[in-house]
């Protein structure tokens, strides 16, 4: 297994990639108003800033109660909710890419629970949660992998359809599925073995929330798992341009480069909520093959593993 | 709706033939199952009709190869196999008597078959029984201008191959899977029709969908046997052979040509043990004399189905000595060994060239027939694709060659290494391993291999088959060259040998 070979080469995530600089003794994700009269920062500072006041804008508008759903996004994947197990539909991306980041999974979970990574059922006995399962696309094999798996999405459609597939497998037709959200399932106190969620958080309304609303369902020793684009440049020419307009993968609008994280970022969001990232790849496109790749390459679309602490 | 989409893709054909087996097979409806400890909901016969995760149309080596690839992995031994064949001798045990003749219907396996073969544990049980390891080979032709010695030490190896009898190698593999903790049952009956239908859109099922729901909603494909078992799959891997019932149900089509050439093939007697294997290219036809083992050899002899029908026909006395003459003196001279290599090509030797010092050598002669001379007309057959909804090929159904290099079932063994580790691959990452994209993968890495290796035979053929003087040099300079430049010759053992899947850039 090619792909495995190169998950155990993954790059390592160190501490190099986070720059020594003066920011870390200030604290970006609080919410309190001193924050508005900090000194002129440095750019990925600045967007760290900016993406912050837009979340709170973003959760201001939406509902009373914290909360990291966006309407708009909500309704985008809510038109397309009949095609997600079209393989060459709307979906077609994730459908390509499933195998890739299915891998990583299962290495990196392999590796944490200590299971055997050449059982057939590896995650026998490990209760996973799918957040942002959208129709069960990473749940199912999940499934078939042995896990006991939990998959929630915020759009009733998707988790409908989720469901209906999902009982036409005997393997699969044990996955719960509910239209809730994370913060939702952390009020009624549920935990798990290991939190995924993977493309989500491009599309939440306050990714720290989210984050620490991730951490708070993993059990202390337990995993996450994030996946997103990054918010660069190349990715911007990808994701969006590429991807939205030239290629026509996915419907336009489906991102907004401004909502991405880079992995630093992200790998601090993650550690403010508890979560040390231990591991992070990148998924490559290879036009040639037509198939998804893992690498060292983080500029366009990276997942990230990490480790809830005690 | 669904109905009419079911109809579509229907072929049903009840010939007066299978009536006749199908009286037999039901008398033998054997089930060989084993249990395999907690799997049990693989194995989901809901009463109704069994269901399977894979079914395996065609019990032949590749078939069976694939069923012992399967057993041989730790992510696939769990699955739950069906092997539908109607041969009521597939499973029987000692079906192979020490001692006795050797069958004419024998393979020529090459050492990356070999690997595989002692990977999946087959191979310890085909030394038990008759094999025969060559690692010298000699080709020439009729007009005597040229010759090629091949020795295994020319990429320091101990062999070129093996030959091997053809039940040898399924009876082999059989036992590997018996085994084994896969769960099989073999059908003892042919396939009528199959039907898969394409993934529907969902509509309202209910609790615990039967086996018939999962049908109509494209998740499994049905198989109706002769016998009147109806079998329900994930997968249905066609190896059932160049005239693939499979092939022909799943609507995929082929190239092809006839080649206007028949095959005899017989076992022969020699007074001394023959260690090499021999072909000579004569004017309608390779003859090719392989080792079996016990001073047998294996005959396979190309030639044109008028000449292939006398043959087949004459006294016994006759065909030795034809046998003798195409080996020997007959149309045409023997080459010339050049002297201790080659004096004005010796720069070309570069390193290790063995076999370049080597003399040309006459074959032993025969001096028995030992069995019954078979025949059957080759062609050139390809499928152009070798999976669809469902369904995937491997083998002879496939892809169909000329015998003429011995790397016909190779390549099924090839393929069939090829798709279990694809169906590896899809359990591990918990795919449903009748997707598509998992099986074009295996089509992927298969496709371009055997199409090379199919137009390398196919060329060679072709140049063998015109007596052209211009060509005939051509040829000779070919043999020339073969044989006394080593990076190609020994570019040309890998390749025959199946140690690299392409002729170049591999």
């Amino acid at each position: 297994m090619n792909q495995m070979q190169r998950i155990l080469s993954a790059r390592r995530l160190s501490h190099s990639i986070i720059p020594q600089s003066c920011f870390l003794h200030r604290r970006w994700f609080s919410t309190s108003e001193t924050d508005a009269s900090s000194p002129p920062l440095s750019s990925p500072h600045q967007k760290i800033q900016t993406l912050e006041d837009k979340a709170s804008n973003k959760s201001r508008s939406t509902a009373s109660t914290t909360s990291s759903l966006n309407e708009q996004e909500l309704a985008k994947f809510s038109a397309i909710a009949d095609t997600w197990w079209h393989a060459e539909g709307p979906f077609k991306p994730l459908h390509l890419m499933n195998p890739t980041r299915l891998a990583f999974i299962r290495s990196t979970l392999c590796r944490h629970f200590s299971k055997d990574p050449s059982s057939a059922r590896p995650f026998e006995g490990l209760r996973l949660i799918d957040v942002g399962c959208g129709g069960g696309l990473l749940s199912e094999p999940l499934a078939r992998m042995g896990a006991t798996v939990t998959g929630i999405d915020a759009v009733d459609k998707n988790v409908k359809i989720a469901r209906l597939h999902a009982d036409m497998d005997p393997m699969t037709a044990t996955i719960e599925y509910q239209c809730t959200t994370a913060e939702k399932l952390v009020d009624d106190g549920r935990t798990f073995d290991a939190v995924l969620a993977l493309e989500v958080i491009e599309h939440v309304a306050n990714p720290a929330e989210f984050c620490k609303s991730l951490s708070a369902l993993t059990i202390p020793n337990g995993a996450t798992v994030v996946s997103t684009i990054n918010r660069s440049m190349r990715a911007y020419a990808s994701a969006i341009i590429a991807a939205e307009y030239i290629l026509q993968w996915l419907p336009k609008g489906t991102h907004e480069w401004s909502s991405f994280l880079t992995p630093e970022e992200l790998t601090m969001i993650l550690q403010r909520a508890s979560v040390d990232v231990k591991e992070m790849a990148g998924f490559v496109y290879n036009p040639i093959t037509g198939r998804w790749l893992l690498s060292d390459d983080i500029s366009v679309n990276f997942i990230a593993y990490g480790t809830k602490k005690e | 709706m669904n109905r009419v989409l079911a109809r579509k893709l229907r072929t049903n054909v009840c010939g007066s033939k299978h009536i006749f087996q199908r009286a037999c097979s039901t008398h033998v409806t054997r089930k060989v199952s084993s249990t395999a400890g907690s799997n049990e909901t693989n194995a989901n016969s809901t009463g109704d009709s069994p269901q399977h995760d894979i079914a395996i149309v065609g019990g032949g080596m590749v078939g069976i190869a694939l069923a012992a690839s399967l057993a041989s992995k730790p992510l696939t031994k769990h699955l739950n196999v069906a092997i539908i064949d109607n041969n009521p001798l597939l499973g029987r045990k000692n079906i192979i008597e020490k001692g006795h003749l050797p069958d004419p219907r024998v393979s020529t396996v090459t050492p990356a078959t070999i690997s595989f073969l002692k990977d999946i544990g087959a191979w310890k049980y085909i030394e038990e029984q008759r094999h025969a390891y060559f690692d010298k080979m000699q080709v020439w032709d009729y007009t005597g201008l040229g010759y090629t010695r091949y020795n295994a030490k020319d990429v320091d190896q101990d062999i070129l191959g093996c030959v091997v009898e053809n039940k040898v190698l399924q009876s082999s593999q059989l036992s590997c899977v018996q085994e084994s903790d896969l769960q099989k049952t073999i059908y003892p009956a042919r396939l009528n029709s199959m039907d898969m239908l394409p993934s529907s859109s969902l509509t309202g099922l209910g609790e615990v969908p039967s086996t018939a729901d999962l049908f109509m909603r494209g998740r499994l494909a049905k198989l109706e046997l002769s016998d009147g078992n109806n079998v329900y799959a994930k997968l249905v891997v066609g190896a059932d052979g160049s005239k693939s019932r499979v092939r022909e149900l799943a609507g995929i089509k082929t190239t092809g040509w006839n080649y206007s050439q028949n095959a005899i093939i017989c076992t022969v007697e020699h007074t001394v043990e023959n260690f090499t294997a021999w072909q000579r290219f004569l004017p309608n036809g390779p003859i090719a004399l392989l080792p079996v083992g016990d001073k047998f050899s294996n005959i396979v002899w190309t030639m044109d189905p008028t000449e292939a029908s006398d043959r087949k026909s004459m006294s016994e006395d006759d065909f030795i000595k034809a046998v003798n003459d195409a080996l020997d003196y007959g149309y045409g001279p023997h080459p010339e060994t050049t002297s201790s290599g080659g004096s004005s090509l010796s720069w070309l030797t570069g390193d290790v060239n063995i076999s370049a010092k080597e003399r040309f050598e006459t074959p032993p002669k025969v001096v028995k027939l030992s069995s019954e001379r078979m025949m059957f007309p080759l062609s050139l057959r390809h499928a152009k694709d070798y999976v669809s909804n469902r369904v995937a090929l491997v083998g002879d159904s496939a892809h169909t060659v000329h015998p003429l290099a011995g790397q016909g079932v190779n390549l099924g063994f090839a393929d069939a290494s090829a798709l279990s580790r694809a169906i590896a691959e899809g359990i591990a990452l918990g795919t449903d391993i009748g997707e598509a994209n998992l099986l074009k993968r295996y089509e992927a890495e298969r496709k371009p291999a055997n199409i090379a290796m199919m137009a390398v035979l196919d060329g060679i053929q072709k140049m063998y088959a015109v007596n052209f003087g211009p060509l005939n040099a051509f040829r000779a300079a070919a043999f020339h060259g073969a044989h006394y430049i080593s990076p190609l010759k020994k570019r040309i053992i890998s390749y025959a040998s199946g140690e690299q899947s392409l002729p170049l850039f591999s």
